[in-house]
């Protein structure tokens, strides 16, 4: 009998990092050429780096931290954007999480809220149903974010409310789709990236389908890895096999929830309420064409962003000179590499998203960076 | 934002759409609006910002576990050695 004490700990287990640290270890010996894994997804990173898998690595492999934090990759003018709904009378702005730190043009959504805008971070979108009901004569805009694993959930919220009859919330649709920005990361002339360990909730929402064609299209394997530390050096593992034998396919690690199909459930609902958004500007990464969606035309009257365009500020804000996350979400750049690292830049006074949300490339070097690491030695 | 917690489902509202899970001692309503299967009591699920996303296979995770047995067996049991 499973008990899900196992799952956690059977997947931390630290004998098993280290077997598998060898195991990848007395293989990479055989690689034909340095193995540049990019881990798409900020929680990979955070992974990696809390339980010190770059250490356990052989010198011929290394992660480069890719754009998959929606925190991260959030361009300041989209965030301006929410300041300037949330400063409109009567509207209270709703998010998740991170994003009230991250800094815009003109400060953070929490550096707002301190001057007196109603700004409410919630940790589970159906909470907003309550905020809208409990506040009847205002407006609530919703400023959704996320990538793949997040957009069903706010689909979920779009459907209560009309099945509700809830008529006071908007959103403000930031969600956004992992293949183009790894379409934009293989496209990159100095891109050094030659496989990819993809997020498991991604695809289990998405299926590992949604990986086939940069698979195909770029001879690059990717492996559908789950979470835990033990699920990154398995998929580890599977890539370094995969270039000693030659070979470019998807797998699937996380195969305790990830199928090629993913939730069909979920991609119906998505299907329903989104449309693919023509372009979308990438903090980073720049504009990338259908990388993001918006609501479809049929559910205008709960898009904010039609209903207050002009309110709403468009002009395009690039990062502070000396933050280098542009180049470290493209994995050109590592977060040491950044002058303002760790001096003006800290997760208490972020400069850039990197370093705001605890799954960003930067927060994650800091916040971890003292921990001394065992070593393994090569078999 | 995007890690996602395995949980165990202790009980189940069908008529709400959602369930009670146990993450490891921290008990909490989730919805189970994403998920077409029903869900019962006992069942391994994967939670992310308040939503059940997806069941987690218990027979896969325990295949899992025991091939990790098996590379910690073959590496001699202390790969620091």
């Amino acid at each position: 009998m499973l008990e899900l004490k196992q799952l956690y700990q059977g997947f931390r287990d630290p004998t098993t990092i280290l077997s598998l640290a060898r195991d990848i270890a007395r293989l990479a010996d055989k690689l034909p050429a340095p193995l540049n894994v990019m881990e798409v997804c900020g929680g990979h990173t955070h992974t990696i780096m809390k339980y010190g898998l770059l250490e356990l690595l052989p010198s011929n492999i290394e992660f480069i931290h890719g754009p998959g934090c929606p925190v991260c990759i959030m361009p300041k003018e989209r965030i301006d954007q929410a300041a300037a709904l949330a400063s409109i009378d009567n509207v209270i702005l709703v998010t998740l999480g991170d994003m009230i730190r991250v800094p815009g043009s003109h400060g953070s959504l929490a550096s707002f809220r301190a001057k007196g805008c109603d700004i409410r971070p919630i940790y589970d979108p159906l909470d907003t149903l309550k905020i809208a009901k409990d506040n009847p004569k205002k407006t609530i805009v919703f400023f959704a974010i996320g990538f793949e694993t997040s957009t069903p959930m706010t689909a979920v919220l779009l459907q209560q409310a009309e099945r509700q009859g809830i008529k006071n919330l908007l959103f403000h649709i930031n969600h956004v789709l992992v293949p183009p920005a790894i379409d934009a990361v293989m496209q990159d002339s100095q891109t050094r990236v030659n496989a990819f360990i993809g997020p498991a909730h991604v695809s289990v929402i998405s299926g590992a389908k949604i990986y086939r064609s940069t698979v195909e299209k770029y001879a690059t394997p990717v492996v559908v890895s789950g979470f835990e530390p033990v699920d990154v050096m398995e998929s580890i593992l599977r890539l370094v096999r995969q270039r000693i034998e030659g070979k470019a396919e998807l797998e699937i690690q996380y195969t305790r929830a990830v199928s090629e199909a993913g939730n069909l459930a979920a991609q119906a609902l998505v299907n329903q309420y989104f449309q693919t958004r023509m372009q979308f500007r990438w903090r980073g990464l720049g504009e990338i064409s259908n990388s993001a969606l918006a609501l479809k035309d049929e559910f205008a009257h709960r898009d904010a962003e039609r209903i207050f365009a002009d309110r709403l500020p468009v002009k395009q804000i690039d990062d502070h000179k000396a933050c280098q996350c542009g180049d470290i979400l493209r994995g050109l750049a590592k977060p040491k590499d950044c002058k303002v690292f760790g001096r003006g830049c800290a997760p208490e006074t972020p400069l850039g998203s990197c370093m705001v949300s605890s799954e960003g490339a930067c927060n994650a070097y800091y916040r971890y960076q003292g921990i001394q690491k065992e070593t393994v030695a090569r078999s | 934002m995007c890690l996602s917690i395995p949980s165990e489902v202790i009980a189940v509202d069908a008529e709400r759409q959602s369930v009670t899970v146990d993450t490891l001692g921290v008990r909490r309503d989730v919805s189970s609006h994403l998920i077409s299967d029903p869900l019962a009591i006992g069942d391994y699920v994967l939670i992310h910002i308040g939503f059940v996303m997806n069941k987690i296979d218990r027979d896969d995770a325990l295949n899992s576990l025991e091939l990790y047995r098996e590379i910690v067996e073959k590496m001699g049991g202390n790969p620091l050695n």
